[in-house]
């Protein structure tokens, strides 16, 4: 009979130990591990699983198949995504940002969705060293935090960005003899439909568009009959609603029931969403918003594919793109710079990369080479402001009745 | 133009009575308050839309099945969850305590479950939202139906606790919970048939209210805050009061938007509820629970 000794069982322990620490210790390395914080509960989780979370995993699913993140020196690393849930909440998003660095110990995180998160998160991220991504917010601030916080990166422009893409749109067409220089405005009491709202009553009045109704509705408003009945009575021909998505669906609906048809019909938030088409029944022609794609780039027109094969569902034609090029700002950054957060930083702001939407060269840290109004025509959603970008398609002005 | 508000706005109070109704007979008959009520307003909606979109049934047979279904979970739920809690209190305010805090503890089971069912994205499918002329005012035929409906539904049970027999012990249930055993009556039996009952008409409502809204997983709390102001408004309990003032906050919040502001409905309908807290702090009709 064999004994086993106890000084044998602990070294037998050890040895085991030891094996299995190392093999550990080697496997962190090959691997590089990103973290991100969004919300999957909560009023925001729309939002997010539509524009930020889907994107974090296709890009992974890109990157991994293709054998992993190139480095510097030529070797590749797969990703290791970590992901935590802010149930909507700011101060859950901060935690879990700061539990990111000091538990998970990641090479680099992924920013939340909506401009709140991401101005929550911001001077934590600046804080801890980590360059911030801040694609989804939409603020008139942005030259200010760029400069504050010189690792972050702002990539969806302003309010003022947007009511000026659309005054322009809006005065060329007055100027046509399209339509009369009469307009509606509604606008969502919160973020968007403030920042909208404020920054185009003075925009509107420079391009001699004149406000005939101009109201602002709370968040959660679900009936606009009324609202309709009177825009309707009002002459206008341009009707503009800054609205989040289920209120830009309900305007949507509500418009066909009531047979309003204004010759320009804008809405906000959730208009570029890929299941637009599905809830108007596919009467989306000649319906604007913000965003939209380069509706000739044979770039984007892949993404959907793609984003449709592994998603299982096409993406978002405002941020989605932008939210893809931002992570292969990040992959194409690794690859120059090496894992070295102040240097990948660096490189950003500074690097030109060639991204799902075309050439990107950030100026002081913001995209603003962006898409301001875009329109649903056929199936797609394209960019028709700024007139003279590449790619820009003519507008359908009058729009097509529902 | 005052037509076309007053025709909007008891429309749009019509679809608020219509959800609020089934939350005053929980906790009229079973003394539940469900803060969970608004998840099963939305279950039903997604339970329609998969009926809808993969077996092609039309909603109005929708309206036929999920409040069954929605009959029978309220029922075992209130067997399996809320029966321990009725039994710990011992007939006594604690247990409007601590039924909010366990339908409390619901809410975020069931909307964690249909988050990852159905993800967190708005869902809505089209049917019957052609435009209707009343009056002269184009009202969409879905919320004209759920006009209608709420208004059924109303008068039927109204009948149903006021003449039937049925109606009279579940009436017997909601006024003296603690004598009714003594004229052999089965309280826990129809406590748990008036739980199951409130939770089939927030089925129907949810069937409703897909018809004409976009929904996601997160939107319960939604109509649960708006059934809350329905129900304290008319009387906790009290079936005609919710109709009513379910009917009521459409008026307020149709007219202010078109008179005075569409940024003051909000404000309107709680300083309309602060009024009525005010100058009646156990409703618009009182505490005669189960009328």
């Amino acid at each position: 009979m064999i004994g086993f000794t106890r000084r044998a069982a602990i070294g037998l322990f050890c040895t085991t130990a030891a094996v299995t620490l190392s093999l550990g210790a080697a496997q962190a390395q090959e691997v590089v591990r990103i973290g991100y914080v969004a919300s999957k509960s909560g009023p925001a989780a729309a939002g997010a699983g539509i524009t930020t979370i889907p994107n974090y995993e296709l890009w992974v699913h890109d990157v991994n198949a293709a054998g992993g993140l190139k480095l510097p020196d030529g070797s590749q690393h797969k990703i290791e995504l970590i992901a935590y849930d802010d149930r909507s909440t700011a101060e859950e998003a901060v935690r879990a940002v700061e539990r990111l660095v000091s538990q998970d110990k990641v090479d680099f995180i992924l920013p939340p969705w909506g401009t709140g998160f991401n101005l929550a998160i911001a001077p934590l991220m600046d804080r801890l060293g980590y360059p911030h991504l801040a694609v989804t917010s939409l603020t008139d601030k942005a030259p200010e935090f760029a400069a504050r916080w010189t690792k972050s990166f702002w990539m969806l422009g302003g309010g003022h960005d947007y009511a000026g893409g659309l005054a322009d749109l809006l005065d060329k067409a007055v100027a046509d003899g399209t339509i009369n220089n009469k307009v509606a405005v509604i606008s969502v009491s919160d973020g968007f439909g403030i920042d909208l709202i404020s920054a185009a009553r003075p925009i509107f009045a420079e391009h001699k568009l004149d406000l005939v109704y101009d109201k602002a509705y709370p968040v959660g408003t679900t009936d606009f009959a009324a609202i309709i009945e009177d825009v309707k009575a009002s002459g206008a021909d341009s009707f503009v609603a800054f609205s989040y998505p289920p209120e830009t669906f309900a305007l949507a609906k509500q418009s066909q029931t009531a047979a309003f048809n204004p010759k320009v019909f804008f809405t906000g938030v959730g208009t570029p969403f890929p299941n637009y088409p599905g809830v108007v029944e596919g009467k989306q022609e000649g319906v604007m918003s913000v965003g939209g794609v380069d509706g000739t780039s044979d770039k984007i027109t892949a993404y959907f594919k793609r984003h449709a094969e592994v998603i299982g569902t096409p993406p978002d034609s405002w941020a989605s793109a932008i939210t893809y090029a931002s992570l292969e700002m990040l992959q194409q950054s690794i690859e120059r710079v090496g894992l070295d957060r102040e240097a990948v930083a660096g490189e950003l702001s500074s690097g030109k990369f060639d991204t799902v939407i075309g050439e990107v060269k950030l100026q002081d840290n913001q995209l603003r080479d962006l898409w301001l109004v875009g329109q649903w025509q056929g199936d797609t959603f394209k960019g028709v402001s700024p007139a003279d970008k590449h790619g820009a398609t003519a507008p359908i002005i009058p729009k097509p009745n529902w | 133009m005052l037509s076309s508000t007053l025709i909007l706005g008891l429309v749009l109070g019509g679809s608020y009575a219509l959800v609020a109704v089934g939350m005053t007979l929980q906790y009229g008959i079973a003394r539940i308050m469900n803060l969970a009520y608004g998840e099963f307003i939305i279950l039903a909606a997604f339970l329609t839309f998969l009926l809808f979109t993969h077996l092609g049934l039309s909603p109005l047979v929708a309206l036929l099945i999920v409040p069954l279904i929605g009959f029978g979970a309220g029922y075992l739920l209130f067997q399996l969850m809320m029966r321990p809690l009725v039994a710990r209190s011992g007939g006594t305010g604690r247990l409007e305590a601590d039924s909010i805090l366990a339908t409390f503890g619901l809410l975020f089971v069931l909307q964690g479950i249909m988050l990852v069912i159905w993800g967190g994205n708005f869902t809505s499918y089209a049917y019957l939202d052609q435009g209707v002329n009343v009056l002269g005012t184009t009202v969409a035929a879905n919320r004209l139906l759920a006009f209608g409906l709420s208004f059924v539904i109303g008068a039927a049970l109204y009948l149903l606790l006021q003449r039937s027999r049925w109606g009279l012990s579940l009436r017997a249930v909601a006024l003296a919970p603690q004598s009714a055993p003594l004229v052999g009556l089965n309280v826990k039996r129809i406590a748990a048939i008036g739980f199951g009952l409130g939770t089939a008409l927030a089925a129907g409502g949810g069937v409703m209210v897909s018809m004409f809204q976009t929904f996601s997983a997160n939107d319960g709390v939604i109509f649960t805050m708006k059934a809350l102001v329905v129900v304290i408004m008319g009387g906790v309990g009290n079936v005609m009061g919710a109709l009513i003032a379910g009917v009521l906050l459409g008026l307020v919040e149709t007219f202010v938007a078109r008179y005075i502001d569409p940024g003051l409905t909000l404000a309107a309908t709680y300083l309309l509820f602060l009024g009525v807290l005010l100058w009646r702090p156990e409703g618009l009709f009182g505490k005669a629970v189960g009328r």
